[in-house]
């Protein structure tokens, strides 16, 4: 969106907010930067993009309160992190709202994370073969990481021993 | 603005460099997060030596920096909302970004007892 690129109307004077275009004077006609056809790959005639950039701002609405909801309990309140321990954990996660609470705000961060290291990946790493290497490592640990922590949630015990 | 650049400086370059750079510092720590909390299905003790490293003062202050990436990756995703839906957002981007920043720094001087108290109380006694 450079300045350079802003078209003049045919009455010589810049455009400006409000301009009224007519069939006389139609409005420029932008040229989409790829056009979609039947030899377009598969991935890209998806809606893919719109949903990944959809899922950030509804997930970050909701982590917003879950991760600083999280904030307060284990960093602020009742004496900040000095009291957290396995009983604490134990108290804690022997009730299933919290446990919920954990499981959502584990996959919502954990995907929402891995959606941004893409978009980061994919401005940054320009040979694609670093493209490639860099998401599988990123889809591999995000994987590992989301199955790890749903498994400790679902599975913890507070007898272990 | 050095010629030859698409990065315009100023409010709206700035706040997304933050947002990523936060975001990048949250994520990675998030893997730290969810192994160390793996550890109470290892057991009760593996977990809490890991998490006593959490309680020492050097860490209390990195936790302080994590509080200061959150809140600002968060608030500043929610000006990020703001110029996406609200049809005055993007006119007022710059207002936002230090609505945002006011909040932050007001947060962040009240996270500051509670995070990083223990950790004044260990290096010069309470």
């Amino acid at each position: 969106m450079t300045t350079e690129n802003t078209t003049t109307p045919a009455s010589g004077t810049t455009a400006v907010e409000g301009e009224r275009y007519s069939p006389e004077n139609p409005a420029p006609v932008i040229e989409p930067p790829r056009a979609r056809t039947t030899r377009t790959p598969r991935s890209t005639r998806t809606n893919f993009e719109l949903y990944g950039w959809l899922f950030m701002r509804l997930s970050g609405i909701l982590l917003v309160f879950l991760v600083i909801g999280h904030l307060l309990i284990q960093l602020v309140l009742d004496g900040g992190v000095s009291k957290v321990s396995f009983a604490f954990v134990a108290g804690r996660w022997a009730s299933p709202f919290w446990m919920a609470w954990d499981l959502i705000m584990l996959w919502l961060a954990m995907l929402h994370g891995a959606n941004g290291m893409r978009t980061i990946i994919n401005d940054y790493a320009q040979r694609d073969n670093t493209r490639f290497w860099l998401k599988v490592l990123l889809y591999t640990a995000t994987t590992f990481t989301i199955l790890l922590g749903t498994l400790v949630i679902f599975t913890f015990d507070p007898n272990i021993r | 603005m050095p010629a030859g650049t698409l990065y315009r400086g100023r409010e709206g370059m700035w706040s997304w460099v933050a947002h990523r750079v936060t975001g990048v510092l949250v994520f990675f720590f998030l893997f730290v997060h969810v192994l160390d909390t793996a550890l109470v299905r290892v057991s009760p003790e593996a977990y809490d030596d890991t998490v006593a490293v959490y309680k020492t003062p050097l860490v209390a202050f990195m936790e302080y920096g994590l509080v200061a990436a959150v809140l600002f990756h968060a608030l500043n995703g929610l000006r990020v909302i703001a110029v996406d839906f609200w049809s005055k957002g993007a006119r007022y981007q710059k207002q936002l970004l230090w609505s945002v920043m006011g909040l932050w720094g007001l947060l962040m001087a009240g996270a500051a007892y509670p995070v990083l108290s223990h950790a004044f109380r260990e290096l010069f006694g309470s």
